[in-house]
């Protein structure tokens, strides 16, 4: 094989220094790109409109974006779909960690600070649709003085519990892997941000001892999280399983939302990784070959998606269920017609875009691709909410309504609020693991030269299975 | 609060139909409403508005879906009547109101147990408790909550009208759900009444309001758990069954009786309504 092409074709350089990992990684701490800054400025003006759209609802009443039939809207399609992008955080810090892919290495830190981001943004619209937001606390079973508990039948006080949950483990999960790294960036700061790292750091001083307490910490709480991460999306789809409305009380409801929740979250792993290359200028770290992997497993979600689309159209109509097939001909012919069938074109064909080398390669492409999946994922939230509400049992109650400028207002405020946590988080802590990568490019470094004395050649799929590198099986420290 | 409370309490608040429900309590009150009498008239809807302090919401927000009719009189037209010279013959009307569910999917769905089952069959909603989440309308099969979109209050009852409140029950301000109570506030005063005077409610004693307004005598309104009342034996009448405390109809209707008209809504999903409706009957067209 050409040696160039082989090259080219690595998850990551294996020469790269330690010294020069830290320099480059540090750097984003100082200096991003203008274009960082710009996307800072477009957040703050969106977070700004969300914030006034909220005032305004808070003080009118929710008149401002709801009716009769149509108690949840907007902000509970949207709800979801921060929830949903969480997932894939965990999908590949953890679950790709106890697989021993090393590929994500580089590119897990982010995608769990978009994790903890898009919870708390998630979070965020549960509290926004209250009537009466100001008592939203009495989901919580804090035993109050006059005796009264939250209603544990209720599937939305066990969102509350499976959110605060995952929000407190995903993000001590973030802070746990990045104490190594907080000690470098303490090492090499100075003025407030050594007094700020020297706090978080804990007192780490990568010993023999630290380091093995440290491995086990964090494969245990890998573990932990991938089946709190399943259940959390399961609790949520219960909104809808658990009632008795056509269209929402379908079984499959519970994988169908992980799977959605997967999808979403890769999408905008591949839209976050783009940007983030691009601030830091991370062509080193954040390789073409990394992107082509994350759009593979992007393909493989979004096919799994589609199937279970599919499974349901398919139970719906075998199960004959004169309501539910009356809602799901609603859906694809009636009023919301054009939302579904975008939905299904960006959910089930756009990703097929995705199975070309050359497009997966191409970053323009894919930036543009993975912000429509995106919107694909979006389009199918409000396709569970808003259908079903349109046209339930009781033909009086039927009517369609489109949301109105201050749920829309909200909604975009949420992503201002979501971007700017993240891009404020990327700047203060090193969003690309340095000892992780320190650690792949050493493994790697031992692989080619095992290779080499093998005769044998490691190109894209030595890198894609490291777990079958014989050097995978010594834990390295570096 | 204690664990006791968790316990007792909880495992009581949990007793849906399938567990015996509510059989062992005093009253189970119900409704009859005849649609062959019912003439569209809307005065059980005017004086439920009255009684209830209902917000009058205007045109505009009605239109919007932002309306507060706990008694909703709805309007159907028979489509064999659309070629008759007179295709309004074929109106008919359907008063809905909340059906006051022994299995009410809407009680279990909510977050803080605002609306709730009480000891008289009645699905109570706690106004105070309730923090808007909207969840108890989404799972209503018959769409018969509503909720206070905006602040009503603030010109429902422009002055003097303020004076005509009800002074029996609250008015509610944005944010909360609310719904046909079967005049709750009658009943526990025809309690008080007879738990005063030693003895039980009588049939007919109080009714609701809506009954009360009606000028053709369309609703019935009576305690179900009360044998000889009226609206008992309407339902007996017409064989329609509640459930026993094995959650097992209690006789079947025989359906192909002209007799027999009764029926509730949708009463495949189980929810077990209070509310029996009697059919309109209305002559073959040529």
């Amino acid at each position: 094989m050409n040696q160039n092409a082989l090259h080219h074709d690595k998850d990551i350089r294996d020469d790269l220094a330690w010294a020069q990992i830290n320099k480059d990684i540090l750097k984003s701490l100082e200096n991003p790109r203008r274009g960082y800054w710009y996307s800072i400025i477009v957040c703050l003006i969106l977070l700004a409109i969300g914030f006034t759209a909220e005032v305004i609802q808070y003080q009118q009443g929710m008149g401002m974006s709801k009716n009769h039939p149509h108690m949840w809207n907007l902000y509970i399609a949207t709800f979801i779909f921060w929830i949903g992008m969480s997932h894939s955080g965990t999908l590949l810090s953890a679950i790709l960690h106890i697989v021993h892919a090393d590929w994500r290495k580089p590119i897990y830190r982010f995608a769990e600070a978009m994790t903890t981001f898009s919870l708390m943004t998630a979070l965020l619209f549960p509290v926004i649709h209250l009537g009466r937001l100001w008592n939203f606390y009495w989901v919580i079973p804090y035993i109050p003085s006059r005796g009264t508990w939250p209603n544990f039948r209720s599937p939305l006080s066990w969102d509350g519990f499976a959110i605060m949950t995952y929000l407190t483990s995903s993000a001590l999960f973030l802070y746990v892997g990045m104490l190594p790294d907080l000690a470098i960036a303490r090492d090499n700061t100075t003025g407030w941000r050594k007094r700020l790292y020297s706090t978080l750091s804990l007192g780490w001083r990568g010993d023999d001892r630290q380091w093995r307490v440290f491995r086990k910490a964090y494969m245990l709480m890998a573990i932990f999280l991938i089946p709190l991460a399943v259940s959390v999306h399961s609790i949520v789809s219960s909104d809808f399983a658990m009632s008795i409305m056509p269209g929402w009380h379908v079984t499959t409801f519970p994988p169908y939302f992980v799977a959605g929740a997967l999808y979403s979250g890769c999408a905008a792993i591949i839209t976050l990784f783009i940007l983030l290359r691009y601030y830091f200028r991370w062509e080193e770290y954040m390789t073409l070959a990394i992107l082509e992997k994350i759009c593979k497993l992007t393909f493989a979600i979004a096919m799994m998606w589609t199937y279970l689309n599919l499974v349901e159209f398919a139970s719906v109509w075998y199960g004959h269920d004169v309501y539910a097939k009356e809602v799901l001909w609603g859906k694809m012919t009636g009023a919301y017609a054009p939302a579904f069938w975008s939905m299904m074109f960006f959910g089930s064909v756009l990703p097929f875009t995705l199975a070309f080398q050359k497009l997966r390669r191409h970053i323009p492409a894919m930036m543009a691709v993975s912000i429509l999946l995106n919107v694909g994922m979006w389009l199918e939230r409000w396709m569970i909410v808003s259908p079903t509400l349109s046209e339930s049992f009781y033909p009086w109650a039927w009517g369609v309504m489109w949301p109105t400028i201050t749920s829309w207002a909200i909604v975009l405020g949420s992503f201002g609020w979501f971007g700017l946590l993240f891009l404020v988080f990327v700047k203060i802590f090193p969003s690309v693991s340095m000892y992780e990568v320190k650690e792949m490019v050493y493994h790697r470094k031992l692989a080619r030269e095992k290779g080499v004395a093998h005769g044998a050649v490691h190109g894209h799929a030595g890198g894609a299975q490291p777990a079958h590198s014989p050097s995978m099986k010594k834990e390295g420290n570096p | 609060m204690s664990l006791k409370n968790l316990v007792t309490d909880w495992s009581r608040y949990r007793q849906g139909i399938e567990e015996g429900g509510f059989q062992h309590y005093e009253h189970r009150w119900g409704m009859t409403i005849d649609l062959n009498a019912c003439i569209g008239c809307n005065a059980c809807s005017t004086a439920c508005y009255a009684e209830n302090n209902l917000a009058v919401v205007g045109k505009e927000r009605f239109a919007k879906g932002h309306f507060m009719h706990w008694m909703r009189v709805e309007r159907y037209w028979d489509e064999n009547y659309a070629e008759q010279q007179h295709p309004e013959q074929g109106a008919s009307f359907l008063p809905m109101l909340c059906q006051q569910c022994g299995a009410a999917p809407c009680e279990p769905v909510c977050p803080v147990v605002a609306t709730y089952h009480t000891p008289d069959g009645l699905n109570a909603q706690v106004y105070n408790r309730c923090i808007g989440s909207r969840y108890c309308n989404n799972n209503c099969p018959y769409r018969v909550r509503y909720f206070n979109f905006w602040s009503y209050y603030e010109s429902s009852w422009p002055e003097p009208l303020n004076l005509q409140l009800n002074p029996d029950l609250t008015v509610r301000d944005k944010g909360v759900m609310e719904k046909c109570t079967f005049c709750v506030q009658r009943i526990r005063v025809a309690k008080d009444q007879a738990k005063m005077e030693n003895r039980k409610v009588r049939d007919g004693e109080f009714t609701t309001a809506c009954a009360q307004a009606c000028p053709a005598s369309a609703i019935t309104f009576g305690d179900l758990m009360d044998q000889d009342s009226a609206v008992t034996k309407l339902w007996a009448r017409h064989e329609v069954a509640r459930h026993d405390d094995k959650g097992r109809p209690v006789q079947e209707q025989h359906k192909e009786h002209p007799e027999l008209r009764g029926y509730r809504v949708l009463e495949e999903l189980n929810t077990d309504p209070s509310v029996m409706y009697l059919e309109r009957v209305r002559e073959e067209l040529a």
